[in-house]
């Protein structure tokens, strides 16, 4: 008899029936380890706790944690060479960073970007459209100074024009196979910086007209239809309708290329052109300081990067108006709205009202998931 | 064979128009489409009455899109003539000779035959009143502000008074079809086609689409309609034609195709739309 009753003796005490045991505070989101008592347990308890009082605890990625830390130790390791090693001589970099001659290289560079970029992407929008055209001479004279142009090195392009006075010592403008009208000496036209442009730009070109040519493939080819059954004129749908789209394809890979031709234009050191490199070149092989200067070229060319980055964030956001419901933030709307959300949850004060719903959540994390939403709405309303 | 059909064709065109004003007549004569060694358009011949409605019915590949496009010229014919009041698409006729027209003067004749895509095709990168505006101002040079003023009036009949700012990304399905068809009809075209232009639609808004194409109906131009919407065809056509393998089945009122068709093939596919 005993031996019967025992083994359901120790079942009651494994599974306690429901109501058995207080329910702890914390517990009321499990659901109770019986799968028989689970229906009754679960019911009673959303009948009797608010859901709006659980407490959320916010997920923990120690993982994260330690690769945070390691790299800040990696990042603090190379500031504090960079500090303490004399040898960088950041006296001698500050004293040249704005040295007269210095300026006047980073000027040559800045000049051989511009123009270089306007002949390159002028041309190769060209080519582009030559290579889209029905004439199979013009597509075959674009696929033709593509091949020619991104086969040959840029340092063998430069050395070439420069050396284009050897060749034909005098250039005259006049009727194709016929009597000449104007004549120059090539010199005279192709200076130091003429062979560097047309070397830098006529490279650009055959690269640009596939970035360009890409763009427009891209375009839907209902879009073409569209316009061309309005009876848009051909140039119209070019510029008005295709090119607009093209350029959210466009834009990225065609800074990529001009930031490519900003360091680009340091090949043309060859020619002996004073733009920045070369400048610097000449200075430090007068001081020996090879390193500082060094430093000094560097610094400007993070500059002239870091202004087209900004540039292309702002015409990438131009161009994107019509492919997104609703344009991305600004950078400078980022860092406001994210000083206001820390500056909210800081003080305990509500968020401005103007907040975008992501942020306004962010501004009441920490509160309840359920509240969250009610409690942005709330500021809102009661701040408008 | 072939030169006799030309001829006819021909004489056609030049017949109606000196006979009356005809706006928005459309005639199409033996004409043959391939893509390749498929055969799209495989001899059709179709009229379509000034300020009729035309409502084209048929199975999938049977052609009805491509005989809306060589309509417009977006695609070229193999063989025979397209006219519209007697101007032959894409062709100009001086005494016997017809020379083919340059990409331009086929644009000139574009803007006198509006088309509505299944897929829309509004510009996404301007307002639903640039879209409208665009074409009026720079295929037929007429003054902006005049255009812009009638491109809001276009807007506000087809529902749309409020959304005259909003880019096509913003809008519906239903809202984007209903700016497509204003921006047609801001080009005044004698003839407009509609290419299924709900079939890309939620069923929801299938009906806002159809409401203002019945608001256009006999109101002057010459509406060729491409749908799979039985119902509206019993509605609003004048004609209905059913259209299967490239060629056309049978033609006529819609109680007489829809109710008593002729053909086991109308019988077969209406059986299975209905």
């Amino acid at each position: 008899m005993s031996t019967l009753s025992l083994p359901q003796d120790e079942s009651r005490q494994l599974v306690p029936p429901p109501g058995a045991l207080p329910d702890p505070p914390g517990a009321t989101t499990l659901a109770p380890a019986t799968p028989t008592t689970a229906s009754t347990t679960s019911t009673t308890d959303a009948s009797t706790t608010r859901w709006e009082d659980l407490k959320v605890v916010p997920a923990r990625h120690p993982g994260r944690w330690i690769a945070t830390a390691g790299v800040a130790v990696l990042l603090a390791m190379v500031v504090s060479s960079l500090v303490t090693n004399p040898k960088w001589e950041w006296s001698i970099v500050a004293q040249y960073l704005t040295w007269p001659s210095v300026l006047n290289g980073l000027w040559g560079t800045i000049r051989l970007t511009a123009v270089a970029a306007v002949v390159g992407f002028g041309l190769g929008t060209v080519l582009a459209l030559m290579r889209l055209s029905r004439s199979p001479l013009l597509q075959a004279v674009s696929s033709a100074y593509t091949w020619v142009f991104r086969s040959v090195p840029l340092i063998l392009q430069l050395l070439l024009w420069y050396n284009l006075a050897y060749l034909y010592p005098t250039l005259s403008l006049g009727i194709p196979f016929g009597p000449g009208f104007l004549e120059f000496g090539t010199l005279d036209v192709i200076d130091k910086f003429g062979a560097a442009i047309l070397g830098l730009g006529l490279s650009q070109a055959a690269y640009s007209s596939e970035i360009v040519r890409a763009g427009i493939l891209s375009v839907d080819q209902g879009q073409h239809e569209a316009a061309a059954s309005l009876g848009i004129p051909r140039s119209r749908q070019t510029l008005r309708i295709v090119l607009p789209q093209a350029m959210r394809t466009i834009v990225p890979t065609s800074v990529n290329e001009i930031i490519g031709l900003v360091k680009g234009t340091s090949v043309v050191y060859v020619l002996a052109y004073g733009e920045l490199f070369y400048t610097i070149g000449v200075i430090y092989g007068r001081n020996q300081r090879v390193v500082p200067l060094l430093m000094v070229a560097a610094i400007w060319y993070l500059v002239i990067t870091t202004v087209l980055t900004v540039a292309q964030y702002y015409v990438e956001r131009h161009y994107a108006k019509g492919a997104v419901r609703t344009l991305p933030p600004t950078p400078v709307q980022r860092v406001r709205w994210t000083l206001q959300v820390a500056w909210s949850r800081v003080t305990g004060r509500p968020a401005p009202a103007h907040l975008p719903p992501a942020y306004a959540a962010r501004a009441a994390v920490g509160r309840s998931h359920l509240l969250r939403t009610a409690t942005s709405d709330r500021t809102t309303g009661g701040a408008a | 064979m072939t030169a006799t059909t030309t001829a006819a064709a021909a004489s056609t065109a030049a017949g109606s128009t000196t006979a009356s004003p005809a706006k928005g007549l459309v005639e199409v004569r033996g004409v043959h489409k391939s893509y390749g060694t498929l055969e799209v358009l495989a001899g059709i011949d179709l009229e379509v009455r000034p300020g009729e409605v035309t409502v084209i019915l048929g199975p999938s590949g049977s052609g009805k899109s491509t005989l809306l496009r060589v309509i417009n010229h977006l695609e070229k014919v193999d063989r025979g003539f397209i006219a519209v009041d007697g101007d032959l698409i894409g062709y100009s006729r001086k005494g016997d000779t017809l020379s083919e027209l340059k990409e331009k003067e086929i644009l000139v004749q574009r803007t006198r035959i509006g088309f509505v895509f299944q897929s829309f095709n509004l510009f996404p990168h301007l307002t639903a009143l640039e879209n409208v505006v665009e074409a009026p101002v720079s295929a037929q040079g007429r003054d902006r502000a005049e255009v812009e003023a009638e491109g809001r009036e276009l807007l506000a009949r087809v529902g749309l008074a409020d959304k005259a700012d909003a880019r096509p990304r913003q809008l519906s399905g239903g809202q984007q079809q209903r700016v497509a068809i204003a921006r047609a009809l801001a080009m005044r075209p004698r003839v407009l086609l509609f290419d299924e232009p709900t079939s890309a639609l939620d069923p929801e808004l299938v009906g806002e689409v159809l409401d203002v194409i019945k608001g256009l109906a006999h109101g002057g131009t010459t509406l060729v309609v491409v749908t799979h919407e039985i119902g509206f065809a019993r509605e609003v056509a004048d004609t209905v034609v059913f259209m299967d393998a490239g060629r056309i089945v049978e033609q006529g009122p819609p109680a007489q195709v829809l109710d008593a068709p002729r053909h086991d093939r109308t019988k077969a596919f209406l059986d299975k739309v209905l």
